[in-house]
């Protein structure tokens, strides 16, 4: 087996820079990497680039970030519920790249997979599709949209085992499992780590050749955006 | 009696058929779960990564690794999956979604779609329409007549950046439902009490009508 359990949080940040390409995972506030993201936040790290499909709330997940003003480009599919995003969109400090949900899903799994882009029709005929090369197959217009580059990808797990093994738990799992090997280094944070073979391996969502680092993250907040209930 | 919210969600519900696997979008479209007939099976996919999506949950039951497009926090139905974006996105990219039901700013007669920005003002971003729109061949856009200003928003071309080109099918306002042909919005029917007139005053787009238009039945 080949372990890839870190220490900590800190040792698995190790080697994250100013100016680099980060991926997050997660939908909204479901299944993000809370810890790396308090890890980044106290390095205090400039420039960066994220890929992550929303930018969390004003005083969470990559909000915090963004209330520090570390990052210089953004890439996500929606970014409402958040002032401060739409703040320094609009007066420019930030640069924004808004890219369809399914795209943005499927430009970090060609990376992860080795496909130097891919074709899609969403976004053709609309501003998304500007300048980018299209194609018709069988009568239906295509927009070539190339796979994502990144330095790190961060992503959360529930569970996780030394070797990398990943499996993930309800609509946490979301963007998590794509990102995975999609950049130079993958930091796995997961809820609880455990010795290989606890888990089934027909179980496995992602297998540990695509995550160069595991811990057991800490202090989960979890926090739900919109709680909505029906009652008894 | 133009309808309101929910009895456009109602009107919508007539459209779901026995055995449709369906992507409601955020707003008025996640009322027409509430409206489904129960004697017929039908399954929701939420495309953050759920088929089979149920009810909100009980109170105190709310799970932050259960939640559906709109981040609220939901229920699964036995015999739902989880899966992840990739594959939620090849479910609608691969048209193995049956039926797609979202609302919209603008609608051109050309079935040209916008709802995702307004220039300079509101930026939030497209999420997964893009996609729903660019694939899906059953699109029902859910939404009001016109807008706050009482500028109609079914129009011969849409004004704001377009979601989508030629890809709307059908439209359910609180004053009619229109089908989109190649020749304009041809309207179908009437919401209750409401004219004609009433419908071509609010639509800016050209409106076909052909013979008497009945009214929404909406028992």
């Amino acid at each position: 087996m080949i372990k890839k359990t870190v220490k900590n949080v800190q040792e698995a940040l190790d080697g994250v820079k100013d100016g680099m390409t980060m991926m997050l995972g997660g939908f909204g506030l479901s299944g993000i990497p809370e810890n790396s993201i308090s890890e980044l936040v106290k390095l205090n790290l400039k420039d960066l680039t994220c890929i992550s499909n929303n930018a969390g709330v004003d005083d969470f997940g990559l909000g915090l970030l963004l209330h520090k003003k570390q990052i210089k480009k953004m890439i996500s599919s929606y970014v409402g519920e958040n002032a401060e995003f739409e703040r320094q969109m609009l007066s420019g400090e930030l640069d924004v790249e808004l890219t369809p949900q399914g795209t943005l899903a499927a430009k970090c799994q060609a990376a992860q997979q080795g496909f130097p882009a891919v074709y899609t029709p969403a976004g053709f005929g609309t501003e998304v599709a500007e300048g980018k090369e299209t194609r018709e197959f069988d009568g239906k217009m295509y927009v070539l949209e190339h796979a994502y580059k990144a330095d790190f990808a961060f992503v959360k797990a529930w569970k996780g085992d030394e070797a990398g093994n990943l499996i993930f738990k309800g609509t946490a799992r979301n963007f998590n499992p794509l990102m995975c090997g999609a950049a130079t280094i993958t930091v796995a944070e997961v809820e609880k780590l455990v010795k290989p073979g606890e888990l089934d391996p027909n179980q496995i969502h992602i297998p540990g050749i695509f995550v160069q680092r595991i811990f057991e993250g800490k202090n989960y907040e979890k926090r739900i955006e919109q709680r909505t209930v029906r009652q008894k | 009696m133009a309808l309101d919210k929910n009895g456009i969600a109602q009107r919508i519900a007539q459209e779901v058929q026995d055995g449709y696997y369906v992507n409601l979008g955020i707003g008025i479209p996640t009322l027409v779960a509430n409206f489904v007939r129960d004697d017929i099976n039908v399954e929701f996919q939420s495309e953050n990564g759920i088929l089979g999506m149920g009810p909100f949950p009980f109170d105190g039951e709310e799970d932050a690794d259960l939640i559906n497009a709109g981040k609220q926090t939901i229920t699964a139905l036995p015999g739902a999956s989880f899966f992840d974006s990739a594959m939620s996105f090849g479910m609608i990219r691969g048209k193995h979604v049956d039926l797609t039901i979202l609302g919209a700013m603008e609608v051109a007669e050309n079935g040209d779609i916008a709802n995702w920005k307004i220039p300079g003002k509101m930026v939030k971003g497209m999420g997964g329409a893009m996609d729903l729109v660019a694939s899906a061949e059953n699109i029902i856009v859910a939404m009001m007549h016109t807008n706050r200003a009482g500028e109609s928003k079914l129009l011969k071309r849409c004004s704001l950046p377009l979601t989508g080109v030629g890809c709307v099918t059908k439209i359910v306002t609180e004053l009619a439902v229109i089908e989109v042909t190649d020749k304009g919005f041809k309207l179908l029917e009437r919401a209750p009490g409401v004219s004609v007139e009433d419908i071509r005053k609010a639509t800016e787009g050209t409106l076909i009508v052909e013979g008497d238009i009945p009214e929404m039945n909406l028992n």
